[in-house]
């Protein structure tokens, strides 16, 4: 497969639309319904609980293009999070104690509020994870924001598909593992990523194609001794991310014949254990226009949330979010499949 | 074009409890046993289990342990190097055969 340039947006592809792809999804070919199998456990319906993080997808902008992207983002990219929206957010952690903020993107660093989001988040005392893409802190006009980053304790998750140059250049482009390399080291420099140290700094692995992830406590101790050993680099934890079936992963997918088997392995995977953990049960996610969503693959299928909540950040309610009946769909296997998938790593 | 070898047969391999229902029951509690960690890491076995798949040419088994291999955390690199062993092997023992013929061949010959 080509090294991508461009989103799918950009090129006017069929799949970069959300119905497109839900289209795909919603072909069972003999599969259950996720809500068959998830109601096996017992528990109904799959229904969310307390909020717990609020995700916050401040922009579909990003300085790489990987060919997995579940958001579809790219350089080529408009859709940013403006300064009000960002408000609404601040008012709905005013409103309600949600204690952690998660936010990603794109690279969220390319919103030109994102400094100043970070900083009025913080002054809430919440506590501040940013999705970052590693070569941004590479990146022309960004070379502060590493420091930035550690000024504020923000904690630091950024993807790494493999500890070797060739699976990670693979999936995100070429001479993206050398500067990963340079920003981990920077990162370190900075007291990120050390044992016992309060700077913390994970990685996430996924796979570079049509399997799923191997088990995370084992992968780590492979990245820390490799990482280690070949580039003096520490990190705290792995989270081990299974690639979903949407956007530009599913255009993988279809394009390389591997489409029904790997629906069918998430399927024959569905791990109970797994299922009762997923994340969509303590999170909210936020579109980079406002718009409320179960989970940030939920956002990128334009599935809002159930009727009975609010469908915009400006109209928060806990009260009508909290026991929310999640929105699910034939993707949300790749959350419960093997180990599980969450953004925080594996969940069984 | 017809084939012997279908990819779609794999997934029926579960098919073979029809005629033996106890041996394959014993089988497949061996078998699910062997690929446990244990002395072994999971990876370690899977990677053993690719290079044996192509010592004895079975498409069924490259197919599935390239798959486990790269679950279990293996790259191309490991798998390439997993393959050149078997080869080895393979190449090794048709080679070490001509300590067989170089003894025939001094029984025979003056």
């Amino acid at each position: 497969m080509q090294a991508r340039h461009k989103s799918m947006k950009a090129f006017g592809e069929n799949l970069a639309l959300a119905n497109e792809q839900l289209k795909v999804l919603n072909d069972q070919n003999g599969r259950a319904h996720f809500d068959e199998k998830y109601e096996l456990l017992g528990e109904g319906h799959l229904k969310a609980g307390k909020i717990e993080i609020l995700q916050i997808n401040v922009g579909k902008m990003c300085n790489q293009v990987c060919k997995h992207c579940h958001v579809d983002a790219g350089p080529d990219r408009k859709e940013i999070m403006t300064k009000e929206t960002m408000q609404y957010c601040l008012d709905a952690l005013i409103q309600h104690d949600i204690p952690t903020v998660d936010l990603t993107g794109g690279a969220p660093e390319m919103n030109p509020h994102f400094k100043w989001f970070v900083t009025e988040i913080k002054k809430l005392n919440r506590h501040v994870l940013v999705r970052s893409n590693l070569t941004i802190f590479e990146s022309n006009g960004f070379e502060d924001y590493a420091e930035f980053m550690a000024n504020h304790n923000v904690e630091i998750i950024s993807s790494l598909p493999y500890y070797k140059k060739s699976f990670t250049d693979k999936q995100r482009g070429d001479g993206v593992f050398d500067k990963s390399i340079a920003a981990m080291k920077k990162l370190n420099a900075l007291g990120y990523g050390k044992e016992d140290e309060e700077l913390k700094f994970h990685l996430v692995y996924n796979p570079v194609g049509a399997y799923l992830p191997p088990s995370q406590s084992e992968l780590e101790q492979d990245y820390k001794r490799e990482l280690k050993n070949n580039f003096d680099i520490d990190f705290n934890n792995l989270y081990t991310i299974t690639n979903m079936p949407i956007s530009r992963f599913l255009d993988y997918l279809i394009q390389s014949g591997n489409y029904d088997t790997y629906m069918q392995k998430l399927v024959d995977s569905f791990n109970p254990s797994a299922a009762a953990n997923v994340m969509c049960k303590f999170t909210l996610s936020v579109g980079w226009d406002g718009q409320l969503y179960d989970c940030d693959f939920n956002q990128m299928l334009e599935l809002n949330m159930d009727n009975s909540a609010p469908k915009n950040i400006k109209n928060f309610d806990a009260s009508l979010i909290e026991n929310r009946r999640i929105v699910t769909g034939q993707h949300c296997y790749g959350c419960t499949a093997g180990a599980g998938s969450s953004c925080g790593g594996a969940t069984a | 074009m017809e084939t012997y070898y279908k990819p779609e047969d794999l997934l029926k391999f579960g098919e073979m409890d029809e005629g033996a229902p106890e041996l394959w029951k014993k089988f497949s509690s061996w078998y699910s046993s062997v690929f446990k960690a244990g002395a072994l890491t999971e990876r370690e076995k899977s990677l053993i289990a690719l290079a044996v798949s192509h010592a004895i040419q079975c498409p069924y088994c490259i197919d599935a342990f390239t798959q486990s291999s790269l679950e279990k955390g293996a790259d191309l690199e490991q798998m390439t190097e997993a393959v050149h062993v078997a080869s080895a092997i393979r190449g090794g023992a048709s080679l070490v055969h001509g300590v067989q013929m170089k003894n025939v061949n001094s029984k025979l010959t003056m």
